[in-house]
């Protein structure tokens, strides 16, 4: 039971990262239909900004919560301000494009940011300093650890704050009237470019959180996290149902429970063939994903 | 003019290229913008943005373990001014796309009217490629021959994928899957029973079309991204099993000492071999691309296209929507399972890391980026996406930089693709165009 509470908190922390991600993806797929693919590198230079102000801090003596938040933050700022930057040369000039054009500008741009980073930085894995701290009253737990039980209520904080932010917010309804037919709320005078750009900046910043937490948790980093992690919280944001902010979450859940489970029970090697496998099963069964809605197509 | 007219009107408008005068709308925007791209106070926000993006990454390093931190201010005057230049150039580009200030006709335009107006010209052209390819390992070395042979592997892959992508207009992202059957189907059957290069040639694409069935069977209720993903899943399990089944195909550290093609009994040295090597693909390519231009213009090609713009459409005009996308993605991977045979032959050692979904990202990009639906198109985004990194080598750890970069220029600055697919249409004799004007 002990084993099984442990994957289960295991699964839910790494559930709480891909969440994070996929609302990212599902945020601009839902706005534009585009898979940005570059979302993973947003999440890997969050990391990095925070890994570089966290050394930097604590060279001044910084510690202990105070480090956390400001690297935290430095991180946050650093990946919107990305995130925004990318929307503008890699996928605003191309509003009018043939559909798959923006896909292919989107793996142009994470080709590039990765090699910045390798460039700029360095190749080799960074360890990544533990900037959440024991909590006295964890020392008896043993199923789960304090990094965890953080990771998991930021998720479920940032997560919260962003349904409020779409559900009452005039930019939210603004996003929602775009993602629903963004010529008519053009009509309607919503500024579709400014919405767009909001959108890009909240779903990096959502990245940059999910970043830092989850290196802080690992320990360590290197350029190429960002790769693997996108893949991954794309894969919930679809499973979920894309366009979908709970299915993004569900969905991110679901993938984190499944990898953990296959890796306890059954074997390491074989973690992502499950997430996969669980993916095209899901898919197949209900083609637009656990929580999306089918929509007829129309003639 | 004798033809009828009624129907005539946008035939005859894409037909003649004559009157090239700018369209209301455009002249409309040429006056609204700015007389010029250039805007020195933007360029200048725009470089301090810049260097406020880059500071941290590119002006800090730091070391955690030695705790140390070194500061490079000298990078962020280089950031500056790079932004600032580049932000003109960006926008007096942009300005000019968007304006379209160049009166000439587009290239490709120009271009194709070349080859129409005298058919010797087409076939010279023609001729001159085809003796620069036969002699081309005599004139150049060994490594080059090498490079060739790659690119031309890789219009083939290109090619292959342009029936999924461009034509069928279905995404596959994991492509590289069938790649990877290919590959190994040759290199297994190699390994265990000896076959050659010649045999395992048919039956590598046999098994990759197969395997394109089997995985499109269950996919193709999914539309758009939907597909896209699942492609892409499929892909990376082919990899995943590929690199843990160790009692199948021996895991990561994959399966070396492949035998070459078969080489008559002549004793080939390895520039002897490669030679070989570059011809049997050439040949492969001239195949391909011969079947794959029958194809566009066949029935199942035309039933492929339809499906691609509208598939309700498609159903009601009595097209079998499943078989039509399950022949795409069998054809498809068939091209696939090729590549990954002549892949084997190529480097006589495979290993699960060569068909990783970057492989599947390059590949489409060499097909978007060159045009999707155009052969010419993904002949010259497969050369420019697998010869730029070659010859990049001399700036060798920019060389992905750069690449990615490029990606995303051609992409802005030309969203259709390098070249892009023109459908046959009608064209009105050139004498009558002539004899109409005043």
């Amino acid at each position: 039971m002990e084993y099984f509470l442990e994957l289960f908190f295991g699964g839910l922390t790494r559930g709480s990262i891909y969440a994070l991600l996929a609302l990212g993806y599902t945020m601009v797929y839902g706005i534009i239909q585009l898979i940005n693919f570059a979302h993973g590198e947003i999440y890997m230079i969050g990391a990095f900004t925070a890994l570089i102000a966290a050394s930097a801090l604590s060279m001044l003596g910084l510690d202990g919560w105070s480090l956390l938040a400001i690297a935290g933050l430095a991180a946050v700022i650093y990946s919107a301000a990305y995130g925004f930057t990318l929307e503008k040369i890699a996928y605003k000039p191309l509003r009018k494009a043939p559909r798959l054009s923006p896909l292919i500008s989107a793996i142009g741009m994470s080709i590039f940011l990765q090699n910045y980073v390798l460039l700029a930085q360095t190749s080799d894995f960074l360890s990544f300093p533990a900037l959440i701290d024991e909590f006295p009253f964890m020392e008896d737990v043993t199923i789960i650890r304090s990094s965890e039980l953080v990771i998991i209520s930021v998720t479920a904080l940032s997560t919260a704050l962003l349904t409020i932010f779409i559900k009452f917010t005039g930019i939210g309804k603004a996003m929602r009237a775009v993602a629903q037919d963004r010529i008519m709320a053009m009509l309607l005078g919503v500024k579709v470019d400014r919405v767009i750009s909001v959108t890009f900046i909240i779903g990096s910043a959502l990245a940059a959180v999910g970043g830092v937490l989850i290196s802080s948790h690992v320990g360590q980093i290197n350029f190429y996290i960002g790769f693997i992690a996108g893949i991954k919280a794309f894969t919930a944001a679809v499973l979920g149902g894309i366009g979908s902010l709970p299915g993004a979450v569900l969905g991110g859940l679901v993938l984190g429970w499944t990898e953990s489970f296959a890796t306890g029970y059954v074997s390491s090697d074989y973690e992502d063939v499950f997430a996969f496998g669980l993916l095209v099963f899901i898919l197949i069964c209900k083609p637009s994903g656990i929580l999306g809605r089918s929509s007829a197509e129309k003639v | 003019m004798p033809i009828k007219h009624e129907n005539a009107p946008s035939i005859g408008k894409t037909a003649s290229c004559d009157g090239y005068s700018l369209p209301a709308s455009r002249r409309n925007l040429r006056d609204r913008l700015p007389k010029t791209g250039f805007n020195t106070l933007k360029s200048l926000g725009i470089a301090l943005w810049f260097m406020f993006l880059t500071f941290p990454i590119m002006v800090i390093k730091v070391s955690p373990l030695e705790k140390t931190i070194e500061w490079r201010w000298s990078r962020l005057v280089y950031v500056g001014a790079g932004a600032f230049s580049l932000s003109m150039l960006w926008r007096f580009l942009i300005y000019r796309m968007e304006a379209g200030t160049s009166f000439k006709k587009p290239l490709q335009e120009r271009l194709s009217l070349f080859f129409q107006r005298k058919k010797s010209r087409k076939a010279t052209a023609l001729a001159a490629a085809f003796i620069f390819a036969a002699l081309f390992p005599f004139i150049f070395s060994t490594y080059q021959t090498s490079i060739m042979i790659s690119a031309l592997m890789y219009v083939m892959l290109g090619l292959g994928l342009n029936i999924v992508v461009g034509l069928a207009g279905l995404l596959d992202l994991g492509y590289v899957a069938f790649y990877a059957a290919g590959a190994y189907c040759y290199a297994l059957l190699n390994h265990h029973f000896g076959v050659g290069f010649w045999t395992a040639l048919p039956l590598a694409g046999a098994i990759a079309a197969v395997m394109g069935i089997f995985l499109g069977f269950p996919v193709l209720r999914l539309r758009g991204d939907y597909l896209a993903i699942v492609t892409l899943g499929f892909g990376e399990i082919i990899r995943l099993v590929l690199e843990n089944w160790n009692e199948f195909s021996f895991g990561p550290s994959g399966i070396a000492g492949i035998d070459r093609p078969w080489d008559f009994g002549l004793g080939f040295t390895l520039r002897g071999h490669t030679i070989y090597l570059f011809y049997i693909v050439c040949l492969l390519v001239l195949l391909t691309m011969v079947v794959v231009s029958r194809l566009r213009n066949s029935r199942i090609g035309r039933a492929w296209i339809a499906l691609r713009e509208d598939e309700i459409a498609c159903e009601a005009m009595g097209i079998d929507k499943t078989r039509t996308k399950l022949t795409a993605f069998a054809l498809g991977a068939t091209w696939a399972g090729f590549g990954g045979c002549l892949l084997a032959a190529k480097t006589t050692f495979i290993n699960p890391a060569s068909f990783t979904f970057m492989e599947s990202a390059i590949i489409l990009s060499i097909v978007v980026l060159g045009g999707m639906g155009s052969i010419s198109g993904v002949i010259l985004g497969a050369f420019i996406l697998i010869l730029m990194p070659e010859y990049l080598r001399a700036f060798s750890e920019y060389r992905m930089l750069a690449f990615g970069a490029a990606m995303v220029i051609i992409m802005v600055f030309r969203p259709q693709g390098l070249i892009s697919a023109t459908r046959k249409r009608y064209e009105f004799p050139e004498e009558k165009r002539e004899g109409e004007k005043p």
